[in-house]
């Protein structure tokens, strides 16, 4: 069994949980993810690395509240059980050869961006970066961003919080200042990930995106989490989950992420209200 | 006297009843039936059945205990050859291998072998349970990857040798295709938790969501962690797709991702976590017997279900049992017909699969006739899933992480005929090493790889 030995709310929908996994500890590098099950009959689900502790033995996740499962997740507690945690699965992100790479986070894909952020600055890489949330209340992880980084851009939507635009926006000035970069490394909503990459495939810059598709058992047995890269089917599991991101179809990956939606919409709210008539 | 020329039919579900439901279709001999029918064979003194099985159980010394009503005896002679029998007397091809060498079967049907070996195991799991006698540790300890049938027969068979066995399985549950691929109409949970539930008995360790090659690698087991052999019994791996257009749209499944979805995730249980979207029109592209099981779960999911194969019945490599039972359950089978494009909606779910009339010409490699397009033919089925279920390809996770271990360009393991792969100490079976195959062959390759590692063990 896999004990939360630390929970902490990061915003009012994005929680930070430290698990006690040491085989996964001992393995997982940044850009590597696990899948978990809170119950006996709950569904895997996949979450991308954030942090790990491999002396203590303990894997961070930073989790979205946006379905039922993440409900449920953020409903157990310190000194309560997982009943799956299993790890680490995927390829780690490519570090080497780099010498200034810009890191491009959006939402609460930024929990994914930081350790790869960390990892980069430890190896004494260049790192800018540009981080991206709808509002102030939404931003996670600045403190850690900022003592990787040697440059921090902190974006909102609706400008509560840094300068008003998008990621893209800041990204697009950097490049325009005379800034170069061997690579970037892109992670967050798709359809975020999908102008980034339109945007350093201007500048012809190479860029990584971390795809995060519906998957089953991750070790590429179900294919469940294809994607189209560059004309050809590839397995998010196995072969990813960073894709050379001028080359992947996002408007596939799009449409197939969608796939549950209303399903999951509707375990959501049975979830929430579940919990409700319990509080009652 | 019991009828010689025809064997006795096993009850079944009505087929309008059972397609609309998860239990299981089959539903067992009764001791009189199981009499009767034993009493129908011969008892050759050459057994050619016994050389139709891959395992070679003493099929007639068995079958002559049932006649006789000494049912226990007939377990046990079972068992001194197979670790699985309630699931082979399931899903083993009898009619491709013990009982198409039956004498009975030249003038009449052969003796329903497969049927008495389910019976002898469903009535030994019906009695009460005798407490397991846990070997004495000989003091050597050896791995198993994987907790499918070649797993679970190689650390039943070194376990009761005295090993310490530990078994490793990437998923949340063991028995591998058992528990994830064979539907629970066809081979019911229970049977396989009480097959992992005896390993366990006999002091065989399970450790799940451990994926070998990512969590720890076949070489930290041996040099780290102290095990002397590892067997790989790591499955089929990654299922194939045919690269056509719209492969990857909403609605299109991998057998493999479907199946996982029912049988493992339970998604045709109301209460399930994880959904699976059939629709009210499902084609499967394939003829295997995936293919059948992904179409009668499909049906069982309410929707009025396609196969469409690229050659004719004639050819269909799932077994006649498999496709008799899935025509009777209402599935409509379109045969040379190869699909060519798969069409979407605005939203990118399938929509419609666009086909290829197809026609037979000379046999080609593998012996069979092969299917070469009708030109201009073409023509397109409207549906709401497609399921592709036309193979799989080996996964290169251990392969990638294991120093010395030679496999074939297609990616199977290469084992010699005792399952010993190019590095000491690590022998491998199953589908891993053969490409899909059957559970039997699986399972007689465990039992082979076991012996021989004894074998390495013991003179180490």
């Amino acid at each position: 069994m896999f004990e939360i030995v630390e929970k902490k709310s990061l915003n009012p929908t994005v929680t930070l949980m430290k698990i006690n996994a040491p085989k996964v500890a001992k393995k997982c590098e940044p850009g590597q993810f696990i899948i978990l099950r809170t119950d006996e009959e709950g569904e895997r689900i996949p979450l991308t690395v954030a942090d790990f502790d491999r002396e203590n033995g303990t894997v961070t996740i930073i989790f979205q509240i946006v379905g039922a499962t993440t409900e449920k997740l953020n409903h157990m507690n310190e000194g309560e059980c997982l009943h799956d945690f299993v790890g680490p699965l995927g390829r780690a992100t490519e570090t080497d050869g780099l010498k200034k790479v810009a890191v491009v986070g959006g939402g609460v894909g930024c929990a994914i961006a930081y350790p790869v952020a960390k990892k980069l600055h430890e190896l004494g890489v260049e790192v800018h970066s540009i981080v991206g949330f709808r509002n102030k209340d939404l931003v996670i992880l600045e403190d850690e961003f900022k003592k990787a980084s040697s440059k921090f851009v902190l974006m909102s939507d609706d400008g509560s919080a840094g300068e008003k635009g998008l990621v893209t926006d800041a990204l697009k000035k950097l490049i325009e200042s005379g800034e170069k970069y061997d690579r970037v490394i892109t992670i967050g909503p798709l359809i975020m990930m999908k102008f980034v990459c339109q945007l350093t495939k201007q500048y012809e810059i190479p860029t990584v995106a971390s795809m995060n598709p519906i998957m089953i058992d991750g070790t590429g047995m179900c294919g469940g989490c294809r994607l189209t890269v560059g004309g050809e089917t590839k397995f998010a599991c196995v072969d990813g989950p960073e894709f050379d991101g001028h080359l992947i179809d996002f408007d596939e990956a799009m449409a197939r992420g969608a796939m549950y939606r209303p399903f999951e919409r509707k375990a959501h709210e049975d979830t929430c209200n579940l919990f409700s008539q319990e509080v009652k | 006297m019991p009828n010689m020329s025809k064997r006795n039919e096993m009850p079944v579900q009505n087929p309008d009843v059972r397609n609309k439901n998860f239990e299981e279709v089959a539903l067992g001999y009764t001791e009189e039936q199981a009499i009767d029918e034993a009493k129908r064979c011969l008892g050759c003194k050459n057994k050619p059945c016994t050389k139709g099985c891959p395992v070679q159980i003493d099929i007639p010394s068995f079958i002559q205990q049932v006649a006789e009503g000494n049912f226990a005896e007939a377990y046990k002679i079972i068992t001194e050859s197979s670790s699985l029998p309630a699931v082979c007397g399931r899903v083993c091809p009898q009619e491709t291998q013990c009982e198409c060498k039956c004498i009975r079967g030249i003038k009449g049907e052969p003796v329903a072998i497969g049927r008495l070996e389910r019976f002898v195991a469903d009535w030994h799991n019906a009695q009460p349970e005798t407490p397991v006698e846990k070997p004495v540790l000989n003091g050597h300890k050896t791995a198993v990857i994987g907790s499918g049938p070649s797993g679970l027969a190689c650390a039943g068979d070194l376990a009761k040798k005295g090993y310490d066995v530990t078994i490793f399985e990437a998923l949340h549950i063991a028995g591998g295709v058992l528990s994830y691929g064979i539907p629970e109409f066809r081979l019911p949970k229970t049977i396989v938790q009480k097959e992992i539930d005896g390993l366990k008995a006999l002091g065989v360790k399970i450790e799940t969501n451990t994926v070998v090659g990512k969590t720890v690698s076949v070489d930290e087991l041996m040099k780290e962690e102290g095990f002397e052999s590892v067997f790989i019994g790591s499955g089929a791996g990654l299922p194939r797709f045919m690269n056509i257009k719209g492969e990857n749209l909403s609605g299109v499944y991998s057998a493999n991702e479907f199946l996982t979805r029912i049988n493992l995730m339970k998604a045709y249980k109301s209460d399930s976590s994880t959904p699976v979207q059939t629709g009210k029109k499902a084609v499967i592209v394939g003829g295997g017997n995936v293919a059948m099981d992904a179409a009668r779960c499909a049906k069982r999911m309410g929707a009025d279900v396609y196969i469409v194969y690229r050659r004719t019945e004639n050819e269909l490599p799932a077994r006649a049992e498999e496709v008799e039972h899935a025509k009777e359950e209402g599935i409509i089978f379109k045969f040379l017909t190869n699909p060519v494009e798969i069409k979407s909606d605005e939203n990118g779910w399938v929509k419609s699969i666009v086909c290829q009339q197809m026609e037979l010409s000379e046999p080609d490699a593998s012996g069979r006739a092969k299917p070469v397009p009708v030109p201009d033919a073409f023509f397109e089925i409207e549906t709401d899933s497609v399921i592709m279920s036309i193979g799989t390809s080996p996964n290169p996770l251990i392969k990638s992480t294991t120093n010395g271990l030679d496999t074939q360009k297609w990616g199977g393991i290469i084992a010699d005929e005792n399952g010993l792969t190019s590095k000491e100490g690590v022998y491998a079976g199953g589908d891993a090493v053969t490409g899909a195959a059957t559970v039997i062959l699986a399972m007689g390759a465990g039992k082979t790889a076991a012996a021989a590692m004894d074998e390495y063990m013991q003179n180490k």
